[in-house]
């Protein structure tokens, strides 16, 4: 199974990178730029072949190391 | 006064903490690697500034989650002081120790410069040296220090007297000006329920030595090392 964690600032924790990216695109004249947010991937590659159980197993992941829930949300997707 | 810096890979301002923990104390703290596991005995333990594990992930987060933040969690549920500075800080939030995260800076630049604080809570075992309100300049040297809770934390933490410092100006005026990286209410240190544990960017250890221009540092030291000195 692979696995993919997507890590996000949570709304209201301000996100530096992103007004910094979103002002260079407004700069490079693409208009209509709204909001930026930067995240990051996180890719595994798991032994599990059962989804549910590679799924519980990302979770407590996610909780334990790869996301600081005081700031950041997450959000996992599982391929194979 | 038995002291602890914990060293991890990365960490870089275990000398200058060892130094200014020695001239308050005049005992020489133990330098314990991070794969340690057991911190008995010890009356200070202290997470001192760097790059732990280059920063990887968060500032902070490797590190928490290694073996020696185990034994700094039960000898701080135990009453022991512990300090985290710096990046020591970052890793403090990250264990649960202190509540909280430190966000990148709001102007996104490292920032390496000296700062003004505000010292609010003044009691053992760190800040009963200083008085209410005084103002002290000492280094800061960082990229994330963004300190950032929610309003109910922040609330929590001022009502119940845990914000340390603040940056302010030289005359002790808080506001948006004098705070250098974004925190949330301008706060530089706080302290957990219990008032055993101390986390704060800028460096005290930084401000110990006339040699090196300033020793403002030095009452936060000499409070450690007055509280936890033998009876």
């Amino acid at each position: 199974m692979k696995a993919k964690v997507f890590v996000t600032l949570k709304p209201g924790v301000l996100d530096p990178q992103g007004k910094a990216i979103e002002h260079a695109l407004g700069g490079l004249g693409f208009e209509g730029v709204d909001e930026v947010r930067q995240g990051k991937v996180i890719e595994i590659d798991l032994a599990e072949a059962d989804r549910a159980a590679a799924e519980a197993q990302v979770d407590a992941m996610c909780r334990k190391l790869l996301a600081n829930t005081v700031i950041e949300n997450y959000a996992i997707e599982i391929d194979g | 006064m038995k002291s602890a810096i914990i060293l991890f890979p990365g960490t870089n301002r275990e000398k200058d903490m060892a130094d200014a923990i020695e001239r308050a104390s005049g005992r020489r703290p133990d330098i314990v690697w991070h794969r340690e596991t057991d911190l008995a005995g010890y009356d200070l333990i202290v997470a001192p500034g760097g790059f732990s594990y280059g920063d990887y992930l968060r500032c902070g987060a490797m590190a928490g989650n290694s073996p020696i933040m185990r034994a700094v969690k039960q000898q701080a549920e135990r009453g022991v002081a512990v300090l985290g500075v710096c990046n020591g800080f970052q890793i403090l939030t990250e264990t649960g120790l202190l509540p909280g995260a430190l966000l990148r800076n709001a102007g996104l630049k490292f920032i390496c410069k000296y700062a003004h604080l505000k010292a609010e809570r003044c009691a053992a075992p760190f800040t009963q040296r200083l008085a209410p309100g005084q103002v002290t300049e000492v280094a800061v040297a960082h990229n994330e220090g963004n300190y950032f809770a929610d309003a109910e934390t922040l609330d929590r933490l001022e009502g119940e007297g845990r914000v340390v410092f603040r940056y302010c100006d030289a005359a002790g005026t808080v506001s948006d000006a004098t705070n250098l990286n974004g925190s949330q209410r301008n706060i530089a240190g706080i302290v957990n329920a219990r008032g055993n544990v101390l986390g704060m960017m800028p460096h005290p250890e930084d401000a110990t030595d006339a040699a090196l221009g300033k020793t403002e540092g030095l009452p936060l030291f000499e409070s450690v090392a007055e509280a936890l000195a033998p009876a």
